[in-house]
């Protein structure tokens, strides 16, 4: 900080730098930027006000492109004049976030050039997120962010961009490239991702297998989850060494444990009804040596997960049962395409494809998709199904 | 189809440029208005996406966010 500055003072979230744990006002000091210097003058205005003082959208961006910076000013300008247009910028994120270190020192040094040098590592989208910039660098930071070879991500009422776990790379439960599935993805959808045409978000989120580390289930508009339809593979020597160890109780925490409760144990060996397995994953989780998913492997589909902003909270609900998750994924991405179709054509604005659905009802939306109701397509395992039984097919029957 | 990305972009710009302050359009608003005006036979929704990217990558029209994603005129043309 150069010795003309004057900091400003910030008694209350001084306070917040005591203490053993990462303290965000410790990081944001560091900048040691005007810009931070406002920032942080901003954020203790809001909490002596206990107001916010942002706010967003606007007509900000780059040229050709709709979405990946998200317009931000502050309401009170003329105080805190370094932040008045305090823009993030959405970076798409390499699969499972996979970076060199090299490649993170020139992101940020890029960064601490145009912007405020803060970053958000990631967002819930999963995007690197650059907190903070005036919209006269926002070109140039896409200028040299492309010339890196990194482009923006999604915001708006486009594709956001799509992320995945870590999947086949480094987890042994992945029942699908997820970073294969991720990437191929992004390219394909390039126009949707950087031109917004949908009524609102959606997200695309690949989970390798159903422990979803990428909390597909609960904020991904259309979630790729990988599940396996043969039989849960047992190492029944492995069964008997957990019993043996005596840190696992296999009745207690295994089988009492599983939701549909398909496992059996006798003392001596564990019997699975495979056919009422709903593949939570507890059971492989709790004895990952001795159990795994069986060898024929793809993913579910669900739709219709979404964070509450505007109207409430859902979680996905299965959409397919099984498809194998191979390249080029033909079959999904007409799916994906009848589903875009309808709902850009007939949904709200603001309105989220599982909000749709609602309104338009399940039964009527898969008519309009082409997809056959099937028993599976349930809104929780074992109870609420949702595709309604119809006289009419009874009386043809 | 006898219809072409520049007819369709420019008649786009100029449903925009009608509208500017009076009506948010969206993405779709345009392609239904020129599926509309030129008949499905000769404007499809792969056309209006085209000519929606000429009138981006030009910078004719620029996208704002207002609580959705709207296409409008940049703010020095209005």
């Amino acid at each position: 900080m150069s010795e003309e500055r004057k900091k400003r003072e910030t008694p209350l979230l001084d306070e917040l730098e005591s203490g053993p744990w990462p303290s965000f006002v410790k990081e944001i000091k560091k900048s040691d930027t005007p810009m931070a210097d406002d920032l942080l003058g901003v954020l203790e205005r809001s909490y002596e006000e206990h107001i916010g003082h942002w706010k967003h959208g606007g007509l900000v961006g780059v040229m050709g492109y709709g979405g990946g910076v998200i317009g931000r000013y502050s309401d009170v300008p003329q105080d805190f004049p370094e932040v008045a247009e305090f823009h993030t910028m959405r970076i798409n994120q390499p699969a499972a976030w996979f970076y060199t270190s090299d490649a993170l020192r020139k992101i940020t040094d890029i960064w601490e050039r145009h912007g405020s040098g803060l970053t958000n590592m990631h967002g819930s989208t999963g995007d690197i997120v650059l907190l903070g910039c005036k919209t006269e660098a926002l070109e140039p930071t896409f200028a040299e962010l492309t010339s890196l070879g990194f482009d923006l991500g999604g915001s708006g009422s486009d594709m956001r961009t799509p992320s995945c776990c870590i999947g086949q790379a480094r987890c042994e439960w992945a029942c699908y490239d997820t970073m294969g599935a991720c990437y191929d993805f992004t390219q394909t959808y390039q126009d949707e991702l950087h031109r917004p045409a949908f009524p609102y978000k959606y997200k695309l989120k690949f989970a390798g297998c159903p422990n979803d580390c990428v909390a597909s289930v609960a904020r991904s508009d259309m979630s790729f989850i990988g599940v396996w339809r043969d039989d849960i593979k047992v190492d029944a020597e492995q069964v008997k060494a957990y019993a043996a160890s005596g840190k696992l109780d296999i009745q207690q925490d295994v089988c009492d444990r599983c939701p549909t409760r398909c496992m059996r144990w006798d003392g001596a060996s564990l019997a699975i009804d495979n056919a009422n397995c709903v593949k939570c994953m507890h059971c492989i989780n709790a004895m990952p040596k001795a159990l795994a998913p069986g060898d024929d492997r793809g993913a579910a589909i669900l739709i219709g997960a979404k964070a509450p902003i505007v109207g409430g909270a859902l979680l996905g609900s299965v959409l397919v049962p099984f498809i194998k998750m191979e390249p080029p994924y033909e079959e999904i991405k007409e799916l994906l395409s009848r589903i875009w179709d309808l709902w850009a054509e007939y949904g709200k604005n603001r309105e989220r494809v599982g909000e749709f659905i609602q309104r338009l009802g399940l039964g009527n939306f898969l008519e309009q998709i082409g997809l056959e109701p099937v028993p599976e397509m349930i809104t929780a395992p074992r109870a609420n199904p949702y595709v309604f039984y119809q006289d009419t097919v009874e009386e043809e029957a | 189809m006898s219809v072409g990305v520049d007819q369709v972009a420019e008649a786009m710009f100029q449903l925009v440029t009608e509208t500017h302050g009076k009506k948010s359009l969206k993405a779709m608003d345009l392609t239904k208005a020129m599926i509309e005006k030129f008949g499905a036979a000769e404007c499809d929704k792969e056309l209006c996406k085209h000519a929606i990217r000429q009138l981006m990558d030009s910078g004719r029209c620029i996208y704002s966010y207002l609580g959705g994603s709207y296409i409008t005129l940049p703010p020095d043309k209005a």
